[in-house]
C-alpha cells in the first residue's frame, strides 16, 4: 500500500521554482488560517445562544408590549370614566378636565409606536437566531442573508427621529 | 376651517388599542358617530354595507394593507369619491408619495395630537 502521508511542502520546495514554492507556502498559511477560524467558530457556543437568550429575548420584548398594552387599555378605561364625570360638570370646570384627557389619549399613541420599534427589534433577533441556526447546520454553506425587515418594500414601521418625513412637509405635499 | 361633525367615520387598524385611542380623539373634537374594523377586509365590507363619510386607516396591516384598502376603495364605484385618511407610523417619503399615487385624501403620521386629526378631517372634508 503506498504512503499517502502528506509531503510537507518544505520537503518539495527543491523541486520548484522559488514562485510556486512560494504560493504554496501561503496557500498552507490559508489553510491554517480557515481552520483555526472555524476553531474560533465552534468555540463560539452557538447553541448556548441559539437555544435559551435570543428565544427568551424575544418573549421579554412580547411581554413587554403586552404588559404596555394592559396598561394602556387600564389607562383609556379611566380616562373615559373622568370623560362621563366631566359631562356632568360646569363648562368652567369641565374644560381643562377635558383637555387633560385629550392629552392623556395623544400620549397614550406611544403604546402603537413603541409596540411597532419592538416588532422590529423581534424581528431582527429571530434573524439573528436563523442565522445562527444555519450556520450551525454548515459550516461548509453560507446560510441565505435574512432580511430583519418585512418583505413589503413600504412597510418600514416608526422611523428614527429625523430619518422619516416631518408632518409639515407632508403637508406640503398636499397642498 | 369648520366641518360637518355628523359624519360617520370607519376607523381601520388592527390595533385595538390604535382604534380606541383614534375613536376617542374623534370624541374630543365633536365627532361622535364612529366605527371601527380590524383589518381591510371588514373595513371594504363595513363600507360597502353602511353610509361613512369618511375613513380613517392605519397602513400597517395584515393580510390587507391600508394601501391596498385605499387601492380598493378608490377602484370601487359606490367608494371611490370617499375621503381617505391614512393616519400611520410610516412616515418615509416614498410611503406619502405612494399614498398620494393611490389617491389618499391626507396622510397623518403617529404620534398625532387631536387638533392635528381636527385640522386634517376638515381639510379633506371642505374637498369632500
Amino acid at each position: 500500500m503506498p504512503d499517502t502521508a502528506p509531503v510537507p511542502i518544505q520537503a518539495l520546495r527543491g523541486d520548484l521554482d522559488a514562485t510556486v514554492g512560494s504560493l504554496m507556502a501561503e496557500l498552507e498559511a490559508l489553510g491554517r488560517i480557515i481552520a483555526d477560524a472555524r476553531l474560533e467558530v465552534a468555540a463560539l457556543k452557538a447553541d448556548d445562544i441559539d437555544a435559551p437568550d435570543i428565544p427568551a429575548a424575544t418573549d421579554e420584548l412580547a411581554a413587554i408590549v403586552s404588559h404596555t398594552a394592559q396598561a394602556t387599555h387600564e389607562i383609556l378605561d379611566s380616562c373615559e370614566s373622568l370623560t362621563n364625570i366631566s359631562d356632568q360638570l360646569e363648562q368652567q370646570h369641565a374644560q381643562p378636565l377635558q383637555h387633560a384627557i385629550t392629552r392623556i389619549y395623544e400620549a397614550c399613541s406611544f403604546q402603537d409606536i413603541t409596540g411597532q420599534r419592538i416588532a422590529k427589534v423581534v424581528a431582527a433577533l429571530q434573524a439573528v437566531e436563523r442565522r445562527i441556526a444555519g450556520a450551525r447546520q454548515s459550516m461548509e454553506t453560507r446560510p441565505p442573508v435574512v432580511s430583519a425587515t418585512q418583505p413589503e418594500s413600504l412597510l418600514n414601521g416608526p422611523q428614527m427621529p429625523g430619518a422619516g418625513i416631518s408632518q409639515s412637509a407632508i403637508d406640503a405635499l398636499f397642498d | 376651517m369648520s366641518f360637518d361633525h355628523n359624519i360617520k367615520v370607519l376607523v381601520v387598524d388592527d390595533y385595538k388599542t390604535m382604534t380606541r385611542i383614534i375613536r376617542n380623539l374623534l370624541k374630543q373634537i365633536d365627532v361622535n358617530d364612529s366605527d371601527e374594523a380590524s383589518d381591510g377586509h371588514e373595513a371594504l365590507a363595513k363600507l360597502r354595507a353602511g353610509n361613512f363619510g369618511l375613513v380613517i386607516s392605519d397602513w400597517n396591516m395584515q393580510p390587507m394593507t391600508g394601501l391596498d384598502l385605499l387601492k380598493e376603495v378608490r377602484a370601487d364605484a359606490r367608494l371611490k369619491h370617499l375621503p381617505f385618511i391614512m393616519v400611520t407610523a410610516e412616515s418615509k417619503t416614498e410611503n406619502v408619495v405612494a399614498a398620494k399615487q393611490a389617491g389618499v385624501s391626507n396622510y397623518i403620521v403617529k404620534p398625532f395630537n387631536a387638533e392635528t386629526l381636527r385640522e386634517k378631517i376638515a381639510k379633506v372634508m371642505v374637498h369632500a
